[in-house]
Order: structure tokens, then C-alpha cells, then sequence
């Protein structure tokens, strides 16, 4: 049996409470807050309290998929990068860096939302980039 | 926020304003309570009836959309009564002229008959704001998402320079933004008008930085918002879009026309944890992993940057989003090959003068909220202490303008908007937790039971709810957390999403949509309709 208490933050809301998540042989089973952050003092809300559980929902996207004859179907990551980067370099050759739009994420971290603006800006040139700050 | 979250416990009377904080940010209420056994006195302003009001000090139910012409007059009752900080006023802010010139204009009187609220309690809002030693502010989306949404913010604003409520302890302008790290999208430059930390993609000088940095050619011309690259992508200026952990078709106004836009697409990639509804409309949907399986950081709403730690292993195939993005740059000709997110970390703080002195390291102790400018500086909980980012605070003198959509014969209520206490935005991750699905398996329209007796409706009945966008099926509430001629709905539910309905109409400015107020018309679903609507 092998028992881990991860410190780490909680996905949901902007207040960011620290907590541990209880991980136990390689599954998120529980959730317990961090007494000695200053923000939330060993304090969840009933989202951080369970949040724990969606990590492991069977709905979870777990491959790659591309839409064949209008159905997704999974695929490889390989045919699926490969076919996304030809499909979006054709686009660009075509009409131009503007032609093509980015949604950011504000669910996502910071460095992967600086790699999407730096991947969009730099790959095409365009600055079509935004996220749902404002919903 | 301009003040940490700990700092609100301090106040001596915290001013709420269109956030339904008890839901929306649980440990912020948390703090207003603590605040309020200290003492502390709390006004709540808010068109509905939230759990907030039942400890209020003031209670403001003001009409959705009024809140230029509330605030106006609390300021107008501040200067006739010199309420207002004369010293704070001169020294630190400019066009005082031009806001009292306006001001004469919104008597107290006046203004009740724009909010409807009774002018003595804006005079006792008034009194309590302005004379308190410290107040605070706190909104959310109740005031910024508004076609007039900007204009809100500045006379939030107006009000904490006229009374030099800010850039103190326990003062200041709080936004508590929705999600975990909306604050930090916005700090990375996830926005069409500007790079990391805000610096303005029109700057000339700004776009030699990161031409230099990334050593690549750069756009000086300003991108498209959200809401535009809809419309381009209808019109066909936009052909192809890549979205990262974003559901449009739930999140945004007038769902019916993101998915028309969204299925123009000549292609569509989606990373995301789900097979959202947008997610489903993609011709390529790639599997992200979620917060528990990858590093990182989010900046919350304090501006505090907090590190985030991989637990467990991504489910399947699945890969935390920075990797797939690097394998796609690479093969799209651009190579990226960051080891680890401390890697892209180190880039940031490079190029964001406000995350320049953060590293991982440092984070191990705890989060540091941004500005920190170097590595010995000991980040900044308190913004503008003794100047604003301008130089002298500007105020500016804002006339109200009624929402966008009104009522009419056809559509005679208002639709607002929000959340309900165990579910969050489209409901993506909550309605995948057992426990808080159980708490709230299907959503529901709020209705005064007033108007309920008019339209023959009981509780559980169904309704259909109707907009000049689009219609949704919803069981009815019938409660006087909302006034009568309003309904709300949330959009945390995907069958019966309220942004079917909304109105896309934007703020001219920061082009927010009007989220918050829609004219709609309410029916009670006949029998065969209540059959099919209950499969
Ligand atoms: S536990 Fe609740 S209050 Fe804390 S960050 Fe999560 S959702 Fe927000």
C-alpha cells in the first residue's frame, strides 16, 4: 500500500485554497486541507471538499480522437499531432496567420497558457488569442 | 484585488456589490463573516436576494443594470455631505471636476427612481462606505458582466479615490475573479491586446522585446476577442480555431450561435479533460490532464502565485496540455522542447517584469503575490499604496445607460445569471462528482412566486423559458430570493443552459458580454412538451 498526502491547489474558484490530496496507490481517493496556508487556514468549500473525484471519472477524455465519415474516433497522439500541425500549417499557407483564432485557458496553468499566446503569436503571427476572462 | 483576501477580515465595513460571494468564493464569505463578528459593517447590493443579505447590515436590491446610477448617487450624498477625502482627492487623483459637475445630476432622489432603492438607505450606504476607517469593495461578475460593465468598475473605482478607500490595509477594489486562474490567463497574455504582464502588443518598443526574446517576427496589430473570432468565424475570416480547456458553447452568451460559429470552422482542435459540448463539436479532441496530474502554478485572485503539484498519473493516453502543446509546435515546424513546466517557468519570469524575482523555489515556501520585481523583493498583497500604475488616480465622471435589452410586451422579464453553491461554470468537473452531482442533479429557474400564480406555475412544474436567441426547459423555484418581473438561471447545466438565452450585446470597451441582464418571456409547458422535455 503506498500512501501520499500531495500539497497542491484547488481547481475550482480565484480564491486558490491550498490543500493535500490524499493519493493512495495511485489514486486520488480524498481531499484535506492545508492548515498552515494563510489563505484558507484548514478551510474548504463543499467543491474543494470533493474535488478529488471527477480526477478519476470514467467520462474522462483518455485519447486522441479525430473526426472520421462525422464521427470522433480515437487515434494515435502521432496521427493526431501530425494531422492537427499539417491541417493548421495548410491553413496558414493558405490565409495567413489571422486566419486563425486561440482559446487560452483561465482552468489551466500559467505556463501552459504562456506556451499557447507564445505558440500562437510566434507559429502564426497573430495576436487572435483570448479566454473566457470575461464569463 | 488590490488587497489580499486575509486583509478583508480587518475592515471596518465591506461593501458587496453584484457577487454572490457565499457561492461564488466560499473562503472570501468566510472572511466577511469574520469581519462582521469583529464589528465589521457589511452592505450587500445585489438585484437578488443572496444569502449575504440575511447578515447585512444594508440591504440594496437594486434593479438589474442600475448600478452607474446607485453608485453615482452614493457619490453625489458623499460630496454633499463632504464625506468625501479632501487630502486623498488632491494629492492623488485628477478630474475631480468633471465627476462633480456630473454628480449634481444624481440626487439621491433621483437615482431611487432609476435603482429603486429608497433614497435614505443610499444616503446611509453612503455614510457607512465614506466614514468607516477602512472599507472595502468586492464585485464579481454581477458588475463587470454588463454591456456597460467597464463603466461599473471606473465608478467603483471613482468611489474608493473619493474616499481614499484604497492602497491601505483592508481597503481597496477587489474583483474576485471566477476561476482558479483567470488572473494568471490574463498576467500570461492570454488576451489579443497584450503579451505577459500586460505589455501592449501596439508598443513598438514592447514588440522588439519579444521579437527579441523569441526571436520571431511579431503582430503589432491588436487580435481578436472571443466574441469576434465567433463572428470571423461565420463571416469566414477565421478558418481555423485551437482551444485549450475552454467550453464555449456553455460558458459563452447565445449558445445556439457559438455552435453555428464553432461547426463553420474549416478545423477545430480541442484539448480538454472531457468530451465537453465543444469539445464534441472538434475535428481533433486532444486529452488533457487535469490539475492532480501535472506542475504548474496558478495566480488566484489576489494575484498570489501558488505551485501546483502533480499527485497521480494522467488517465489512458492523456498528457498535461504544455506537453501537447510542445509536440505540436515542434511538428508544425516550430521546435519547443521545455523539459518541465519549471523550465517554461524560468522563460516567464524573463519576460514578465511583474514574475521576474518568482522561481519554483521560492514558491516552495508559499505563494508570493505579483508584483515581485526581483528575487529579494517580498511580492506586493497591497496595490497602489502610494501611487496608482498611472501616476495619479483619474476619475471618471460616467452617466448611466440602461442595459442593453429591455423588457417589451413579448419578453416581459428579466433573465439574470449566476451559480449555485455546489456546481461551477458548465458544470464540466462538478457534475463528474458524485457527491456534489447528488447535491444538485438538475438546475432550475428562480421565479417570484407572484409572478408563478400569474403564469399557473407550481414548484417542479416545467418551464419554458423563451429569448429572442432561444428557448430552454427548466423546473421551476418559485422564491422572492428574486424580485418579481425576474427570473434567474445558471448555466452549470448543459440541457438547460441559460446562455441559450443570454444576450451577446458587448461592452464597447473591454467587450464583455451582457451576461447578467436579457429580456425573456416564461410559459408553463404543456402536457405533451412536459413529457418529451422530462426524457
Ligand atoms: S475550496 Fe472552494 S473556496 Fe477554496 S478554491 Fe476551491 S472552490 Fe474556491
Amino acid at each position: 500500500m503506498d500512501v501520499k498526502f500531495v500539497r497542491t491547489i484547488c481547481p475550482y474558484c480565484g480564491c486558490g485554497c491550498e490543500m493535500l490530496l490524499q493519493v493512495l496507490d495511485g489514486k486520488a481517493i480524498g481531499t484535506v486541507p492545508s492548515k498552515t496556508n494563510p489563505m484558507n487556514q484548514g478551510k474548504l468549500c463543499i467543491k474543494g471538499w470533493n474535488v478529488h473525484e471527477f480526477v478519476h471519472s470514467p467520462k474522462r477524455l483518455t485519447s486522441p480522437m479525430i473526426r472520421k465519415d462525422g464521427k470522433l474516433r480515437e487515434a494515435s497522439w502521432d496521427e493526431a499531432l501530425e494531422f492537427t500541425a499539417s491541417r493548421l500549417r495548410e491553413i496558414k499557407e493558405a490565409h495567413g496567420g489571422d486566419s486563425l483564432a486561440f482559446l487560452t485557458s483561465a482552468k489551466c496553468t500559467n505556463e501552459e497558457n504562456y506556451l499557447l499566446q507564445k505558440f500562437c503569436r510566434v507559429g502564426f503571427g497573430t495576436n487572435n488569442i483570448d479566454h473566457c476572462a470575461r464569463l | 484585488m488590490t488587497n489580499s483576501i486575509a486583509e478583508i477580515e480587518d475592515a471596518d465595513c465591506i461593501f458587496v456589490i453584484g457577487s454572490n460571494t457565499t457561492v461564488a468564493h466560499p473562503l472570501v464569505a468566510h472572511r466577511v463573516y469574520q469581519a462582521k463578528a469583529k464589528g465589521a459593517k457589511l452592505i450587500v447590493a445585489d438585484p437578488r436576494r443572496i444569502h449575504m443579505t440575511l447578515v447585512a447590515d444594508l440591504y440594496m436590491q437594486q434593479k438589474l443594470g442600475s448600478d452607474v446610477a446607485l453608485l453615482n448617487g452614493m457619490m453625489s450624498v458623499i460630496l454633499a455631505n463632504n464625506w468625501h477625502n479632501k487630502a486623498f482627492v488632491e494629492e492623488r487623483t485628477e478630474g475631480f471636476d468633471k465627476l462633480e459637475e456630473l454628480l449634481k445630476d444624481y440626487s439621491p432622489e433621483k437615482v431611487s427612481e432609476i435603482c429603486g432603492v429608497p433614497p435614505e438607505d443610499i444616503v446611509k450606504a453612503a455614510e457607512l462606505y465614506a466614514r468607516s476607517e477602512r472599507s472595502t469593495i468586492l464585485y464579481a461578475m454581477g458588475i463587470t458582466q454588463h454591456s456597460h460593465g467597464v463603466d461599473n468598475v471606473k465608478c467603483l473605482a471613482n468611489l474608493a479615490m473619493l474616499t481614499g478607500q484604497i492602497g491601505r490595509p483592508s481597503t481597496g477594489v477587489n474583483p474576485l475573479r471566477g476561476q482558479n486562474n483567470v488572473q494568471g490567463a490574463c498576467d500570461m497574455g492570454g488576451l489579443p491586446n497584450v503579451y505577459p504582464a500586460y505589455q501592449p502588443v501596439i508598443d513598438e518598443g514592447v514588440k522588439k522585446k519579444f521579437e527579441d526574446a523569441w526571436q520571431a517576427p511579431l503582430s503589432q496589430k491588436v487580435g481578436y476577442t472571443i466574441m469576434e473570432m465567433m463572428h470571423g468565424l461565420e463571416d469566414g475570416s477565421v478558418k481555423g480555431m485551437v482551444i485549450m480547456g475552454e467550453n464555449p458553447v456553455g460558458s459563452d452568451p447565445d449558445t445556439n450561435h457559438v455552435r453555428h460559429a464553432l461547426q463553420s470552422a474549416e478545423f477545430l482542435v480541442v484539448m480538454d479533460i472531457f468530451l465537453t459540448d465543444t469539445a464534441e463539436l472538434a475535428h481533433v479532441a486532444l486529452p488533457g490532464a487535469c490539475f492532480a496530474e501535472k506542475d504548474g502554478t496558478f495566480s488566484n485572485t489576489e494575484r498570489n502565485v501558488l505551485r501546483v503539484r502533480k499527485a497521480v498519473d494522467p488517465p489512458g493516453e492523456a498528457k498535461p496540455d504544455w506537453r501537447i502543446i510542445c509536440d505540436l509546435s515542434t511538428r508544425f515546424g516550430l521546435p519547443m522542447s521545455y523539459g518541465s513546466p519549471e523550465e517554461i517557468f524560468q522563460e516567464i519570469a524573463k519576460v514578465t517584469p511583474s514574475y521576474a524575482g518568482l522561481s519554483y523555489e521560492r514558491l516552495e515556501k508559499g505563494g508570493i503575490p505579483w508584483p515581485c520585481p526581483s528575487a529579494d523583493h517580498p511580492g506586493t498583497p497591497i496595490l497602489h499604496k502610494d501611487r496608482f500604475t498611472r501616476g495619479k488616480g483619474l476619475f471618471h465622471a460616467i452617466e448611466y445607460r440602461p442595459p442593453d435589452e429591455l423588457v417589451d410586451a413579448e419578453y416581459p422579464f428579466q433573465l439574470t445569471t449566476g451559480r449555485f453553491f455546489p456546481h461551477y461554470h458548465t458544470g464540466t468537473m462538478t457534475r463528474n462528482s458524485p457527491t456534489l452531482d447528488r447535491e444538485m442533479p438538475e438546475g432550475y429557474v428562480e421565479l417570484h412566486p407572484d409572478d408563478a400564480r400569474e403564469l399557473g406555475l407550481k414548484n417542479n412544474d416545467r418551464a419554458k423559458i423563451v429569448s429572442r436567441r432561444g428557448e430552454v426547459v427548466s423546473k421551476a423555484l418559485l422564491t422572492d430570493l428574486v424580485e418579481k418581473g425576474t427570473i434567474f438561471m445558471s448555466f452549470h447545466f448543459m440541457e438547460a443552459n441559460a446562455n441559450v438565452l443570454t444576450n451577446p450585446a458587448l461592452d464597447p470597451i473591454c467587450k464583455i458580454p451582457e451576461l447578467k441582464v436579457c429580456a425573456v418571456r416564461v410559459e408553463k409547458l404543456k402536457e405533451p412538451e412536459a413529457a418529451v422535455a422530462q426524457e
